[in-house]
């Protein structure tokens, strides 16, 4: 059994070696991702669905999808992404080269989340390798079935030495954060996110941190109640509502709460059916400890629909709270389960008001058919990402960054971006050894004519 | 919390959004600027009190930087701030999906004592920009720009939104205890540590400009005056006291040779026979700096200068010969007029000298073969990298500066402290109709509405094989 130690030596050694370095070697090791992905999808969606519940068509849908279209898109733009970029120059170096190189960081550590737990571990893969550097993974443990196979498989497919896998829980990965790596990106909630920045810091190592919080989503009175309700309840009950970006509660008027509650319920048997637990495509609560959780939520709430719960298979009911206090233990912490509450406000404004006074969110959510409205709330408050009349879909746009702000996180990944956050932005300036007569007049004694020109 | 009511006052201000216009950020720009025209002659005395420098260095590093940046900004602020509109799935030709650049909230800017004024106003510039509210802790180690910051500079910017505190390493340590929304430090790596430990315990991102040993290659094949000329500029400016100044040579023997009496000579032309008459040559900013940098001159031999005075905290453009890898002086980031040369047999040599080392801000390399240029910038990794001359590609503003590892981290100057200070947040606006649209992406699934979505999201690759 190697050590944290060893293994991020090997990782170091291995990059060091200088072979991560040439696009064809990256591309080579992302054809051999993207053949993994097709060869053993079987495979990977068996472990969704093992840790997750999660119907064939789901999984594809949200997790493998993704994954090869990040691929591609890496694979065709690397030489673009990779290419020397010149910048403007100025009268001082007209003569000269200035560029901007991107550079690999070195050994950067991924940790992923259970929620997603196949494509929050390939996605930065995708772009740590295609920035050139060696890339350690640590999949989640709760999602372990995806953590055994992700451990399995990237070895078959990936240069051993510089792509490694290391599976464990709290004190592996405590243990792993006290090497030296050159970039680190953590996907988790915010209480880890700390701890993971403090290690980082005592290395001066950089850090992208996916957190998450409580993603608002305004209803204003002027807009087509259903479409946008039914939009609502795809994106929070997918995954049984263990997404970091799904609507986490509600604001709108009170005179439109009962409709919103109709509205859903209707989509909810759309969606899973009359009886939710018999649906092959409604999910489960990852494991009882989060069951536990979120039952504690539910406690002194108005259930306007749902609440049935089963411990065994930690099955929870879409569940829908009505007039909730913003007070109340569900409207503090982010929900990460099937359970909505809607609080209700008298206005846009209060709804801004409402919003800015808590911790800025991952995502926000405003539906609306009046453009100004929309605009406002944009302007008005901050968050991670934001999408108007839909939920989810601003994280699938391939040329928006996608990272949290504040609590909900910093930096930010995705297509292009991600190549961007395991890579070194290195400035360059190549000068002629010549041409000393444009110099003279920097060098003492007391050029004012320098300053002046 | 001695700073708790500060912080605040500030955050209310924020909340109030009064820092969002543009017309508000270009008045405090523009505010910026007249504190610089007016307050130049105070900058330069300040400064020329504080670090012996002369006024010309001041005017090129500082004022002429700070005034560059001011223009650029103020010259292109509203492009900047422009939402960007990106690139979207065939699905979403239909929707609006841009990138909107947000501000923080309150910044935090802690400033060193080497170049006083242009290493906090030049990322308050950028925090300006961007539309935050900012607190600004210049470096009590620079007595008179210190209190010059604190006296003039809340004259000119909105009290409401911007602050100075003062003080040393304790009231730092206090300040850096509340929450801010970002935190810009320059100064020392174990500073550096202990900013971004406290900035993890309220998530907050942070841009880390530090230091470290910049390296200075010059092959066989060059031409030795000018090199001499290049390098003694850059090493002896501000009296060595610039974080991306050459700090240590790496040559032959042979090239050795040829360079000291070209040092001798650029060290005269500049500064006369006895530097310490010249007024364009700088003092130590501290007894304790002065002493740290005295200890240094054992290593090696002192092959030009070597004079010291403890009295003026002046030391002698020196360079030192025959220093080995362990001697003290290449331990540390020597930031001072000292400049010890490190005798490698070749370039693979140098090379590898650099990369047993960390990372540093700056690294130089001096050939008249471009591929010897070449070779040292693809083999090695820095913040930034300069071909044949010192300091300069910190001057172009279209360049990010910025380190790696132990250099730092993030990057600003330009375009680059805008961005340093904003968030970037992806934005999708989309209309309520065409429903049946998103139909294949609702339960219950099935394997034909995900045929649907996987045709609609593929991206097709111009050799894939489409025969199954």
């Amino acid at each position: 059994m190697e050590t944290m130690q060893q293994v991020v030596g090997r990782a170091r050694a291995a990059f060091n070696s200088g072979r991560s370095r040439s696009l064809e070697f990256r591309i080579q090791q992302l054809k051999a991702l993207e053949r993994m992905v097709n060869e053993r999808e079987k495979e990977i969606l068996a472990a969704l669905k093992a840790d997750l519940h999660k119907s064939g068509p789901d999984a594809c849908s949200h997790e493998i999808l993704g994954v090869l279209r990040d691929l591609v898109l890496a694979m065709e733009e690397l030489p673009s992404w990779a290419a020397p970029q010149p910048v403007k120059k100025d009268v001082l170096t007209i003569r000269d080269e200035a560029y901007v190189r991107h550079e690999p960081l070195g050994v950067v550590l991924i940790i992923g989340a259970w929620n997603y737990p196949f494509v929050l571990v390939m996605q930065p893969l995708i772009g740590a390798i295609a920035a050139g550097n060696a890339v350690v993974v640590k999949p989640s443990e709760v999602s372990e079935n995806t953590a055994r196979l992700v451990a399995e498989l990237l070895p078959q497919y990936l240069d051993k030495d510089l792509y490694t896998v290391v599976t464990g829980g709290v004190p592996e990965t405590t243990e792993l954060l006290t090497q030296r790596f050159d970039h680190i990106l953590y996907t988790g909630n915010s209480s880890v996110g700390r701890i993971v920045m403090a290690a980082a810091a005592k290395h001066l190592t950089p850090v992208t941190l996916e957190l998450g919080g409580k993603s608002p989503c305004y209803i204003d009175k002027d807009c087509d109640l259903t479409v946008a309700c039914r939009r609502i309840t795809w994106g929070k009950y997918m995954n049984c509502g263990q997404t970091c970006i799904a609507p986490d509660y509600i604001l709108c008027d009170p005179s439109i709460q009962s409709k919103v509650v109709e509205n859903i319920k209707e989509t909810l048997k759309e969606f899973y059916g009359e009886d939710v637990k018999s649906s092959p495509d409604y999910g489960r609560i990852v494991n009882k400890r989060h069951f536990k959780r979120i039952l504690v939520l539910l406690e002194g709430q108005k259930i306007a629909h749902g609440g049935e719960t089963d411990e065994a298979s930690c099955f929870i009911a879409p569940t829908i709270l009505t007039d909730v206090s913003p007070e109340s233990k569900v409207m503090e912490e982010e929900i990460f389960g099937p359970v909505l509450p809607i609080v209700t406000v008298k206005s846009v404004e209060e709804a801004i008001e409402f919003i800015n006074l808590r911790e800025k969110p991952l995502a926000l959510y405003v539906f609306s058919n009046n453009k100004q409205l929309i605009k406002r709330v944009i302007s008005e408050t901050s968050s991670g990402g934001m999408t108007a009349n839909d939920v989810l879909m601003h994280s699938v746009v391939p040329g928006l960054p996608f990272g949290g702000v504040g609590h909900s996180g910093m930096g930010a990944y995705h297509g292009k971006y991600s190549f961007e956050t395991f890579s070194h932005r290195r400035a360059c300036l190549i000068k002629d050894l010549r041409m000393e007569m444009v110099n003279k007049v920097r060098y003492p004694p007391g050029s004012m004519e320098m300053v002046h020109l | 919390n001695p700073y708790a009511g500060l912080v605040s006052r500030l955050r209310a201000s924020w909340l109030s959004e009064k820092t969002r216009p543009m017309e508000y950020r270009m008045a405090q720009l523009e505010a910026l600027g007249h504190f610089l025209d007016e307050k130049k002659q105070d900058i330069v005395e300040a400064t020329a009190s504080d670090l012996g420098r002369a006024a010309f260095e001041t005017e090129l590093s500082e004022i002429l930087l700070c005034k560059n940046e001011l223009h650029e900004t103020l010259n292109n602020l509203s492009r900047w701030m422009k939402d960007e509109h990106v690139d979207r799935t065939l699905a979403m030709q239909l929707d609006s999906a841009f990138i909107r650049k947000d501000p923080y909230g309150v910044v935090l800017i802690i400033a060193p004592w080497n170049y006083p004024t242009s290493l906090f106003l030049a990322p308050l510039i950028g925090a300006i920009a961007a539309g935050n509210c900012v607190i600004i802790k210049p470096s009590e180690v620079s007595k008179k720009m210190e209190r010059l910051v604190a006296e003039a500079l809340p004259n000119y910017l909105d009290k409401d939104c911007f602050a100075v505190v003062t003080g040393g390493v304790q009231e730092t340590t206090r300040l850096l205890e509340n929450k801010f929304d970002y935190i810009f430090f320059t100064g020392i790596p174990p500073v550096g540590r202990i900013v971004m430990a406290a900035a993890a315990k309220h998530l907050t991102p942070v841009t880390l400009e530090l230091g470290g040993k910049n390296p200075c290659y010059v092959s066989d094949t060059c031409d030795v005056t000018n090199v001499a000329r290049r390098v003694a500029w850059g090493r002896f400016f501000n009296a060595g006291q610039t974080c991306v100044a050459p700090d240590y040579l790496l040559c032959t023997l042979e090239m050795q040779e040829k360079l000291i009496p070209a040092l001798q000579k650029a060290i005269k032309d500049f500064y006369g026979p006895n530097p310490q008459e010249s007024p364009d040559f700088g003092r130590m900013v501290s007894d304790k700096q002065f002493q740290r940098i005295r200890a240094l001159l054992g290593s090696g031999r002192v092959a030009i200068g070597g004079q010291t005075d403890e009295a003026e905290r002046y030391i002698a453009p020196t360079v030192l010969v025959e220093v080995q890898p362990s001697d003290p002086i290449m331990q540390e980031e020597i930031f001072g007029p000292v400049l010890p040369i490190v005798v490698v047999a070749n370039m693979n040599e140098a090379i590898d000298f650099i990369n047993s080392r960390e990372r540093p801000l700056a690294i130089y390399a001096f050939s008249s073969d471009d591929k010897v240029v070449n070779q040292v910038l693809e083999r090695t990794s820095s913040g930034g990298f300069c071909g044949n001359d010192t300091l300069m590609h910190m001057t172009l503003s279209s360049l990010p500066f910025g380190g790696i590892g132990n250099s730092g981290l993030g990057m600003y100057h330009g375009k680059f402290s805008f961005d340093t200070f904003s968030h970037r947040r992806g934005c999708l606006k989309r209309g309520m109709g065409r429903e049946p649209l998103n139909g294949p992406r609702y339960p219950p699934y099935s394997q034909q509405k995900l045929g649907v979505v996987r045709a609609a999201s593929r991206v097709t690759r111009p050799d894939a094989c489409t025969l199954l």
